[in-house]
């Protein structure tokens, strides 16, 4: 013990640290956070502004399969094979026994007879799509942060962050996520982002004949979606799973799953 | 400055390289703008956003074919976009002669959603492929910018075709549907929404069937006041095929 300058100098280190290290990474932190709009629009879109939803009349669809033949052009989704970010189920309800759902081609090329060998009750299409889940399983799964839920509410793919794991498809309760053959990565309905963002319809809605599909945002007045869901007794999908989707549907009985 | 103590120097040099190549580590792994508004990258929201269009919606075709869309405008055929049929467009509005979209002049685009089906709506107007001028293309007789309704002989049986049927065969042959049921102008509109009228009273089968109803001779006459008892006419008489007994 000569003398005592030893401990002031531990003293001024552990000081130093305390000042010195959050500056540092302060320093690395805002190189992330300086590209955070830049890559964003260069227009005055603002994102937190809106949330976007979807409503579908299923007593309008007339299964003709514009929507998921325009998603796929849109889209450029693969033509071949069964990949599809929209399709159309055709639901046959026989007098007795369990229903029939079938999407040969997801509709695209209209729907052939299907002989049920009984009687038939009724029988109906059911469009599908991702429903962009407030809750979303597959958001929650993504082990990399690859899938997210934008603050507009539209629940993406980053296709150059995803590993492909399938983790996601196995979640979506929905079946709305399909694996991309050439990308190998989850790909899925955007309600087509690039669309909306620019003020423009998704593809789907744009081309329906029967308007059985409508776009819109929640509380906003002059949506049509406001209108959808005054005129129509308005249901979700699988609603016990608590996922909160934002594809409303009208019409829907209990056999529509 | 004094001397840092012998003991920290090691403790000095791990605790450096153990931050540094974490920072390393993250600055070289964690991509630019993740974690800026939750987990994950910020800048894809963007990089979606700017992805290429192929549609570029009904409006934009109104520009230069506005004859075409102000006849479409007042036609069955309002609802459904020019890129319904005539396929993405958009490519079209930049180069006007080098893109031309597709024209479909056969019967499959037509059929996709006019082809029967027994899922779709009914009351949608439908054909049967085989049975409705198979050779023959639609343009031929229909316009596809301004559609026509079925021909009025058909009226009601456009869409109520299997009680049509029925009746034709039965002992109603010759009432027509107006004289128990009320159908508007709004009904064929929108059916759906505006019901066609039913009867509700025994009275509307008493006009032909009562003891003193001014009727022909060869109708079946009942006692009204007797007949039947608190059951109403339809609940035994199925009034579109009346020889069958519910």
């Amino acid at each position: 013990m000569k003398n005592n300058k030893p401990q002031m100098a531990r003293r001024e280190f552990l000081e130093n640290c305390t000042r010195k290290l959050p500056g540092f990474f302060l320093l690395f932190s805002s190189l992330n956070t300086a590209n955070i709009l830049a890559a964003n629009e260069n227009d005055d879109y603002d994102h937190s502004a809106h949330e976007y939803a979807m409503g579908v009349s299923i007593h309008k669809c007339i299964g003709c399969g514009r929507c998921a033949d325009a998603c796929k052009r849109e889209n450029k989704v693969p033509r071949e094979g069964h990949y599809y970010r929209t399709w159309i189920e055709r639901y046959i309800i026989p007098a007795d026994g369990e229903a029939i759902v079938d999407s040969p081609d997801g509709g695209i090329h209209g729907f052939p007879e299907v002989k049920t060998g009984g009687d038939v009750l009724r029988s109906f299409f059911v469009p599908k799509l991702c429903n962009h889940c407030a809750n979303a399983p597959c958001v929650q799964v993504c082990p990399v942060g690859a899938t997210y839920s934008t603050e507009d509410g539209v629940v993406l793919v980053d296709d150059t962050y995803c590993v492909g794991c399938r983790y996601c498809i196995q979640a979506c309760p929905y079946g709305a996520r399909y694996l991309h053959p050439e990308k190998h990565v989850a790909d899925k309905c955007t309600f087509c982002y690039h669309r909306i963002t620019k003020g423009l319809l998704p593809a789907c809605v744009e081309v329906c004949p029967t308007q059985a599909r409508i776009f819109g945002e929640i509380g906003k007045r002059s949506s049509p979606l406001n209108r959808f869901a005054r005129f129509n007794d308005i249901t979700v999908l699988k609603p016990a799973l608590n996922t909160k989707p934002k594809v409303y549907y009208a019409g829907a009985d209990g056999e529509v799953r | 400055m004094q001397r840092i103590p012998q003991q920290l120097i090691p403790l000095i040099i791990m605790i450096v390289a153990i931050i540094g190549s974490l920072i390393t580590a993250r600055t070289l792994l964690v991509p630019d703008s993740f974690g800026d508004l939750g987990h994950y990258r910020a800048d894809n929201t963007g990089e979606v956003a700017a992805l290429e269009l192929s549609y570029a919606g009904a409006h934009v075709c109104a520009d230069c074919h506005d004859d075409i869309s102000e006849t479409k405008r007042d036609s069955h055929h309002s609802g459904v976009a020019c890129e319904s049929c005539h396929g993405p467009a958009l490519a079209h509005t930049e180069a006007p002669d080098e893109f031309i979209p597709d024209a479909p002049r056969g019967r499959d685009g037509c059929l996709l959603c006019h082809g029967y089906n027994p899922a779709r709506p009914s009351g949608f107007p439908q054909i049967l492929p085989g049975q409705h001028n198979p050779t023959k293309a639609c343009l031929i007789c229909h316009a596809p910018h301004d559609p026509q309704l079925p021909h009025t002989a058909e009226d009601c049986s456009a869409c109520h075709r299997e009680i049509s049927n029925r009746k034709q065969v039965s002992h109603h042959s010759s009432v027509a549907c107006t004289e128990c049921h009320k159908a508007t102008d709004e009904h064929r509109a929108s059916p759906r929404i505006v019901r066609a009228e039913k009867p509700r009273k025994a009275e509307v089968c008493g006009n032909c069937h009562a003891r003193g109803a001014d009727s022909s001779r060869e109708i079946p006459r009942i006692d009204m006041d007797t007949h039947g008892g608190r059951y109403i006419c339809w609940d035994c008489h199925y009034p579109h095929f009346p020889e069958t007994n519910l």
